[in-house]
């Protein structure tokens, strides 16, 4: 038994071994968060090394999340507390670390949002903010994460400017439209470099890639590889492979394990559906490659549940609002190696669904204004925006 | 004053495999370098292209508004990613009058030497202090406003506090701080 337990415990490659993976199974010191349950037996993804301590843990965060973090504007991002003049506060809270605020496999401090995190993380640095804003005065420690105004890390939609802007921005905007992705130059190839069946040529031929000049064995490469995985893709679409291995899609192939099914989901999915390995083709059917298809059809031969049956009877289906325009926005990519941007679909879904707030920019104010959108995903009135229209009044009047 | 061992290059001076620099002359070179290039960001791309030639703005939501970072910003910008490459030392941009409260000074260093170089800006204030169990040496600088961008953009700022800043005037403080042996 011990010799079992031990060789899932030293040997990675237990993870992805059906007869050894129990062994690691059976160590895992609680259940893990939604958002890691996935890789919960690759315990090296965030156990990076054995002695490495905190910071070997710090390093695992980071490079799953800092990149995200990095584009979100992080409000308080780690060089912030490493300046020596907030030394008196690192020793009440040591903001450097992730794991001060969310642990992992506790499931009792789990929140819904599927981390931990502590109700006063504000209160140690802001606890004066009264003296600076006035309005503040009285309000609970607790309530500057949990009433929707602030958020530790994303404020993009939240920040103080940025609401008077919008302040009196209409529930539903005249023009409702998600930006247009860039595509790249338009080279055509007619002509199939491989033999194949007339269905899979007309597929082809009406896809992007036959426009795109990409042939059969651009993706099939040479040798020929019957069927290529996210890494043929990735060699044209590297943004939107990297956004699939950081989601709840591929994050299991980027820890080095047999890839996601929904068998394995939390979320309610199809039973027929349990088996389905997860890789690009399985919402993007080859040859075809039909976007619209992978936008809602895709989703809803694998998800089910209450979510997918409102959205059925929804205003958003009425309007050709699909699962992807929330759940895999059209974001603006910045690639830094050639100094350029673009608009491409965010393919980790994670990165714009909790908290909800991130979702506003990249996927409400498309179509709803700032405030319609706060509240419809606090599903409650939140008073930023009243606070931010009073504090503009009290300046105006202050001025004449 | 103890000396530190630092490579000859990084002051300009003779070029030796290694030479003895002490802190105050080490905070004061790296600050010679500092307020350079924020003059030479200040003067020649904001206050040129927004308040002379009307090309674009700077705004503090410069990704939101298409603009140029505030001179602030691109300080405190170069100030986060030496922090990141942690090289030690570290520097700050601080005021007496912040428009973000967070670089109001804090410790008793910062709030002595801020005063001291508001009081007389062509005089750098140097001392030890400790924080987080470890002794700095630290440095503070009189930061003026160097041209009438600084100016107008902090007079006219909704959260400032004060609002009859002049050219040439000191603004706030650049505070450098140098882990000592």
């Amino acid at each position: 038994m011990l010799g079992y337990l031990g060789t899932g415990l030293f040997y990675p490659a237990s993870a992805g071994s059906a007869l050894l993976a129990p062994g690691r199974a059976f160590l895992l010191p609680g259940r893990t968060t939604h958002g890691h349950h996935q890789i919960e037996l690759a315990c090296e993804s965030c156990h990076s090394s054995p002695f490495g301590g905190k910071q070997a843990m710090q390093k695992a965060c980071e490079g799953c999340h800092a990149a995200e973090l990095k584009e979100a504007n992080d409000t308080h991002p780690l060089r912030k507390f490493t300046d020596p003049r907030n030394a008196d506060r690192l020793e009440k809270l040591d903001a450097t670390l992730c794991v001060t605020c969310h642990v992992e496999h506790r499931p009792g401090i789990t929140t819904a949002m599927g981390l931990s995190l502590p109700r006063d993380l504000c209160f140690h640095c802001h606890a004066e903010i009264a003296e600076d804003r006035p309005s503040h005065a009285g309000m609970g420690f607790e309530t500057c994460n949990s009433a929707g105004c602030h958020k530790f890390h994303d404020n993009r939609a939240l920040y103080e400017d940025f609401l008077a802007k919008h302040l009196d921005d209409p529930p539903l905007l005249v023009s409702r439209i998600l930006p247009a992705r860039k595509l790249p130059e338009q080279k055509p190839v007619p002509v199939p470099d491989a033999k194949a069946n007339p269905a899979v040529v007309r597929d082809w031929l009406e896809t992007a890639h036959a426009k795109a000049g990409v042939n059969c064995s651009g993706c099939h490469g040479t040798p020929w590889q019957e069927r290529p995985t996210q890494a043929a893709c990735k060699e044209c679409h590297a943004p939107e492979v990297k956004g699939f291995l950081a989601g709840k899609h591929g994050m299991r192939i980027a820890a080095g394990l047999p890839p996601m099914t929904p068998a394995l989901a939390r979320r309610e999915m199809r039973s027929e559906a349990g088996h389905r390995a997860l890789g690009c083709t399985s919402c993007h059917a080859a040859h075809r490659f039909d976007t619209q298809k992978a936008a809602a059809k895709a989703c809803v031969g694998c998800h089910r549940g209450p979510h997918i049956e409102d959205y059925a009877k929804s205003a958003h289906a009425a309007n050709g609002v699909t699962c992807a325009s929330c759940h895999l926005p059209r974001v603006e990519w910045h690639d830094e190696d050639l100094g350029v941007k673009r608009i491409l679909v965010q393919h980790n879904q994670s990165e714009t669904l909790e908290p909800s707030e991130k979702m506003i920019r990249p996927v409400c104010l498309h179509c709803h204004g700032l405030g319609f959108s706060i509240d419809a995903l606090a599903g409650r009135k939140v008073a930023s925006l009243d606070m931010v229209r009073k504090r503009l009044l009290t300046r105006e009047r202050s001025r004449k | 004053m103890k000396n530190i061992l630092i490579g000859g290059l990084l002051l300009g001076a003779s070029v030796q495999a290694h030479c003895q620099v002490s802190y105050k002359e080490m905070a004061d070179a790296l600050h010679a370098v500092m307020e350079s290039d924020r003059t030479v960001y200040t003067r020649m791309v904001v206050n040129r292209l927004q308040n002379e030639e009307k090309v674009i703005k700077a705004s503090e939501h410069f990704k939101d508004e298409r603009a140029l970072p505030l001179p602030a910003q691109m300080f405190r910008f170069g100030s986060e990613m030496v922090a990141e490459k942690k090289m030690g030392f570290s520097y700050a941009l601080l005021s007496m009058w912040p428009i973000n409260k967070q670089n109001a000074p804090k410790t008793a260093a910062e709030k002595e030497g801020l005063e001291a170089v508001a009081k007389d800006p062509a005089k750098a204030f140097y001392k030890e202090e400790t924080l987080g169990r470890v002794k700095y040496y630290t440095a503070v600088y009189a930061d003026r406003a160097v041209s009438p961008a600084c100016v107008s953009c902090h007079n006219e700022h909704k959260d400032t506090p004060k609002k009859d800043f002049k050219l040439g005037q000191t603004m706030g403080g650049v505070v450098i701080r140098i882990p000592m042996k």
